[in-house]
């Protein structure tokens, strides 16, 4: 079976007055139809970019997806004209963003604004599309969702905003739902409710979906298999359960470092990495990790490592063997 | 809702009070009085300036009456007695009429409109609307294509608009077009026929027009960076759909509420326009008032025109409360 999508060697780029910034640096992947694919990494590596690049939401300029290929449907997404991929989003490939607050019109009801995707893509009337918004409503747990209709975002706490964007997002049955960091401005208890409950949709909708994350516990349950991203690059890729058990990517061990631990008595401060990331202006020629590694060799600052399988189903860019480490 | 309009509109009326009492007091802080003529022409002799005194209750004292009797009956408390009353008192200098008259009462057979205040509010009007009409598809387009030609432009326009003085450019203008293209007459005496309104429209409304556009496009050029344009954009709307329901639909919020203080700012700020224009407006003859030291006529357009300010704020709050679901009128 091929792949719903596949991603080949994408590459985004900014055009500031500081100079170029290389935000995504050559990323390939796929993704299988139904499945979930988590993405995680520190904020500013790449993440966000990396998915908006596909259905072309860079802001243009500064931004320019320079190259690669990104194929869906039989189709090259980069390809197409703006009428084409226009009807792929939001339609095909629906997306949801990190702060539900920010991401609504605040002038417009949620019923207008669910509504309008669905006479769009769909060519429902008025009528049609108000009774569809209002079972979406209800299909993501929004109570008394005929009167909420005509609210505005306002009037919802930020747990019932997130549900919104995700009726939003479903509204016309996307094969791919796209959601970027969709709980981080949540706290914790509602973190929970909305991973349930994009766990239930799936069950019930089949969508695949690309979840992105800096934060490695909220995905554990959800994704299926998983895309660590560092400075615009990919450099580890596996299933959540070899991901978590077997990491083969320093930067990947940091990660589950800064993990706080179930097993502690006391849960600890989160511990993270030291150091910053590299200047995306200025990268450097070998691996981009290097300033902050503690397993560094010398040929590590001389040649980035590439993508390459360590076992089945499990890629990394390392020119160190850190097999049988846990954090 | 209701009751919040009323609050608004009670409150008015101190608010009403103070303007009349301070300038009440400018006025007569202010040297001569109204019987003063021109030293070259035909003077008022004192005999007859004490009777006429007497007649308008000149002769009373300013503010208390102290000489027994009602301690109110002073030219202030009668003079806001009256105007509680409808009544903003006889004009000094114009014999045999009335304030109000002057500024309300149209020719004889002719409509409302042609009164004095009538003639200011529509070039108000249309110096609003050309200010509209203009300055918002032009802040919107120069956000739109930042740093292009048409926003340099935008940008030209309303920093001229917001840095020179409507009357230097009338001036320009004037010299411009009438005397060296000769497109239209210095002096105006025929205002029926609509193209005579034009140069003064764009004069007055210039600033204003500037205004906006300024407005507009700063507004714009926030919306735009906004998190919910990118999700209409990642629904797939086209462009200008994204554009008109939702990136106009909030850039305009603040445009549309200023739109009546601008109104109300040009009513009343056309004066040098007016007197340039030989424009029969009640702006004019409020300068005139005013170097006449005709008092009542100067309280009474005062009045007017805080009266206009003060409705105008009021709108301001409640279209707010219209156009922004999030701003809850009355609380
Ligand atoms: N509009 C922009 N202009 C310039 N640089 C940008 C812009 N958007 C993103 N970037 C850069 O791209 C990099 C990746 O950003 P992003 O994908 O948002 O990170 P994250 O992984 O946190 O989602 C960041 O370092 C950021 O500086
Ligand atoms: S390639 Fe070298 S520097 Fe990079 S992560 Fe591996 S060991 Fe560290
Ligand atoms: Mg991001």
């Amino acid at each position: 079976m091929g792949a719903l999508l596949e991603v080949k060697d994408l590459r985004t780029q900014f055009f500031t007055q500081d100079g170029v910034v290389n935000a995504v640096n050559g990323i390939s992947y796929t993704l299988d139809e139904g499945e979930t694919l988590g993405i995680v990494g520190e904020s500013g590596c790449g993440k966000s970019v990396g998915v908006m690049s596909l259905i072309r939401l860079i802001p243009m300029p500064p931004g320019k997806v320079v190259g690669g290929e990104v194929w869906f449907e039989g189709r090259d997404l980069l390809k197409l004209d703006d009428d084409e991929i226009r009807q792929v989003r939001g339609n095909r490939i629906a997306m949801i963003f990190q702060d539900p607050m920010t991401s609504l019109n605040p002038v417009l009801t949620v019923g207008r604004q669910i509504s309008e995707a669905l006479e769009l893509h769909l060519g429902l009337d008025k009528q049609q599309a108000r009774r569809r918004s209002q079972e979406l409503l209800e299909l993501v747990g929004i109570p008394g969702a005929e009167g909420r209709l005509d609210n505005y975002p306002h009037q919802f706490s930020g747990g019932m905003r997130q549900r919104v964007m995700i009726a939003m997002g479903l509204s016309c049955n996307p094969q791919v739902l796209i959601a970027d960091e969709p709980t981080t401005a949540l706290d914790v208890t509602i973190q929970a409710q909305i991973v349930d409950l994009v766990k239930r949709l799936r069950e019930e909708l089949g969508m695949a979906i690309i979840w992105i994350t800096h934060d490695l516990g909220v995905v554990a349950g959800l994704a299926h298999r998983m895309i660590v991203m560092y400075a615009g690059f990919i450099v580890e890729e596996a299933t959540v359960k070899e991901l978590y058990s077997n990491p083969r990517h320093p930067y990947t061990l940091g990660l589950l470092g800064s993990l706080p631990r179930l097993d502690e008595d006391r849960p600890e401060r989160l511990r993270s990495i030291e150091g910053l990331p590299p200047d995306l202006i200025d990268l450097p020629v070998g691996c981009p990790f290097y300033a902050r590694c503690t397993w560094r060799i010398e040929r590590c600052l001389q040649e980035n490592p590439p993508l390459a399988f360590v076992a089945h189903q499990h890629k990394a860019a390392c020119w160190v063997d850190v097999t049988g480490v846990t954090a | 809702m209701i009751s919040y309009i009323v609050r608004r509109l009670l409150w008015m009326i101190p608010t009403l009070f103070f303007v009349a009492l301070i300038t009440f007091i400018l006025m007569h802080a202010a040297p001569g009085g109204p019987w003063d003529r021109d030293l070259s022409a035909r003077q008022v002799d004192p005999r007859t300036q004490e009777l006429l005194n007497k007649e308008f209750g000149l002769d009373k004292p300013l503010f208390i009456n102290t000489e027994g009797g009602n301690p109110l009956d002073s030219q202030f408390f009668n003079y806001i007695g009256g105007a509680l009353r409808g009544n903003l008192g006889p004009s000094y200098r114009q014999r045999g009429m009335n304030v109000e008259d002057i500024l309300f009462k149209p020719p004889e057979g002719k409509p409302i409109w042609n009164s004095k205040f009538g003639y200011s509010l529509r070039l108000g009007l249309l110096a609003l609307g050309l200010a509209v009409l203009f300055g918002i598809p032009l802040g919107t387009i120069g956000a739109l294509r930042r740093n292009t030609v048409i926003d340099y432009f935008s940008l030209l326009i309303s920093t001229i608009g917001i840095s020179v003085p409507s009357f230097v450019l009338a001036i320009f203008l004037i010299v411009l077009l009438a005397g060296r293209l000769k497109l239209i007459k210095i002096v105006q005496q025929d205002w029926s026929s609509p193209g005579a309104w034009i140069v003064p429209g764009v004069i007055l409304g210039f600033g204003t027009f500037a205004f906006i556009t300024r407005l507009t496009r700063s507004q714009m050029l926030e919306v735009m960076q906004q998190d919910y344009v990118r999700t209409a954009r990642a629904k797939g709307l086209s462009e200008k759909v994204v554009v008109a329901r939702h990136m106009l639909r909030n850039a305009l919020i603040p445009v549309v509420t200023i739109i009546g203080p601008a109104l109300a700012g040009l009513v009343t700020g056309s004066f040098i326009i007016e007197q340039m224009f030989s424009f029969p407006g009640s702006g004019r003859e409020f300068v005139q008032s005013i170097s006449r030291r005709d008092y009542s006529m100067i309280m009474g357009t005062t009045l007017l025109y805080a009266v206009l300010v003060a409705l105008a704020n009021l709108t301001v709050d409640i279209t707010y409360g219209f156009l922004d679901p999030r701003i809850k009128v009355g609380k």
